[in-house]
């Protein structure tokens, strides 16, 4: 049996697996943009937070996957269930490229283009929101699709804690030493961090001040 | 403004300003500074590089703080003024112009009424008058700063500075970066200009000529410290070492207009 015979032959649990794959990613995406892009910004005000923060990210991006999921088992209600704890992890590792980004993007804007602001007397809010944050937004959509792609990647081994996934099939072909299924794991996710890719990247170059 | 008002419209006390470098004490940029800049007045600072001008120009709109000493604007010290209403009563021109990228031409000049939450008719008409004043077609509001020569592009900075009228304007070097004829066109502006607004400006630049040319007052820094205050006329004649070098340097052009 070939790889389409298989995956047209199972199709609605390639289906279910691909969406279940998707709401991981995109919750723990989601999650980490609405931590990560606020802490981008606080490090730029409060420099003395930068160290600790960036280095804290730092940190949890050296743990092992498997070795976080294991970390986060005995918490409290996430605990519980194996999704909860796989899109905290999953958060978590994203957490990263996004503070780093919106930290980046934002210094990087035109030295004279913030002074000439604050000369005119705009107010701190008022310099973020128009100045700032539009300047630096190609740059922290950036950060979003390096945290995509790496979640996609990432989120298939959350299938070893029973959180499903597309990552069910590569155990699953791992087990029965089946390159087949393997593949239709592997391909549908190659498919959908090729794509977020893409998309991301379009959305990054449209919305960079040019 | 009924009555005329004779107190000057900024007046340095005694300012020192000491750079802060993470908690410990730094280089003295400026050091006991006593000046008064009067109402309608075009003061000039000339100075080279890190003579510490531009330094005094941010003292006024408070981007910087004193650190030793008091600097009167309206004679209200400035750490007593709302620093976004302190700020929004003095336009600023730099060199690099600072046009927002992101915004249109009529957006950027229109930026401080947009924040003093004018009323959009107001604020077009508002946009219109002031391309006109200098001297720029208004077709070309819709464009983005990018589209824009420099001389456009910093026209456009003056206009920016002076959209919502304000009594105070601090220009730094806003000349420096375009090529010699452009120039020489926006002083002819800027003095026409001035001779109808009669604003108050602090102009800061290394070029004798120019201060020269647009200066009511020269005030000539070194170091941090303020040597001497001429006028334009008593200026090549001053007795002062560097004011005498800057004429020299500056000799061969010096009688021109």
């Amino acid at each position: 049996m070939n790889l389409w015979q298989f995956m047209l032959q199972n199709h609605t649990e390639v289906l279910e697996l691909t969406l279940e794959h998707l709401w991981l990613v995109g919750i723990s995406t989601l999650l980490a943009v609405l931590v990560g892009i606020p802490l981008g910004i606080l490090i730029t005000r409060w420099p003395a937070l930068n160290k600790p923060v960036l280095g804290g990210a730092n940190i949890i991006q050296t743990i092992p996957s498997l070795a976080l999921f294991g970390f986060l088992l005995p918490a409290p209600w996430i605990g519980a269930r194996a999704d909860r704890l796989a899109i905290l992890a999953l958060a978590l590792y994203a957490l990263l490229p996004l503070i780093r980004n919106t930290y980046v993007g934002i210094k990087g804007v035109d030295r004279a283009v913030v002074e000439a602001g604050r000369g005119m007397g705009m107010t701190g809010r008022q310099l973020l929101f128009q100045v700032e944050l539009p300047l630096a937004l190609g740059v922290i959509i950036a950060g979003v699709r390096v945290a995509t792609v790496i979640s996609v990647g990432l989120a298939t081994i959350a299938a070893a804690i029973g959180a499903g996934g597309l990552g069910e099939y590569i155990f699953r072909g791992l087990a029965m030493v089946n390159n087949q299924v393997i593949l239709a794991g592997a391909i549908p996710a190659a498919a959908m961090a090729l794509l977020a890719d893409v998309s991301l990247g379009w959305l990054e170059k449209r919305l960079s001040p040019r | 403004m009924s009555h005329p008002d004779t107190r000057p419209a900024i007046e340095f006390r005694n300012v020192s300003y000491r750079l802060n470098v993470q908690g410990k004490e730094g280089r003295e940029l400026l050091h006991d500074l006593n000046l008064e800049v009067q109402r309608g007045e075009t003061l000039v600072l000339l100075g080279r590089s890190g003579s510490g001008k531009t330094t005094t120009l941010k003292l006024i709109n408070h981007l910087l703080a004193p650190t030793k000493g008091e600097l009167l604007v309206d004679a209200r010290p400035t750490r007593e003024w709302d620093v976004i209403r302190l700020r929004r009563m003095i336009g600023y021109v730099i060199q690099e112009v600072g046009l927002f990228p992101h915004f249109t031409v009529e957006r950027n000049i229109g930026l401080v009424p947009k924040i003093e939450n004018w009323h959009a008719d107001r604020i077009a008409k508002r946009v219109r008058e002031l391309l006109q004043l200098v001297g720029l077609d208004p077709e070309i509001s819709s464009r983005y700063p990018r589209e824009l020569s420099g001389g456009q592009r910093q026209r456009v900075g003056v206009a920016r500075a002076l959209a919502a009228d304000p009594p105070i304007l601090l220009m730094d070097e806003p000349f420096g970066a375009l090529d010699p004829i452009t120039r020489a066109e926006l002083q002819r502006e800027f003095l026409a200009l001035q001779k109808r607004l009669r604003k108050t400006v602090v102009f800061v630049t290394h070029d004798l000529r120019e201060a020269l040319l647009l200066g009511t007052r020269i005030a000539l820094m070194e170091d941090g410290r303020l040597l001497t205050i001429q006028t334009p006329e008593e200026f090549p004649t001053c007795a002062e070492p560097l004011a005498a070098a800057y004429t020299n340097a500056f000799g061969a052009i010096s009688e021109d207009p």
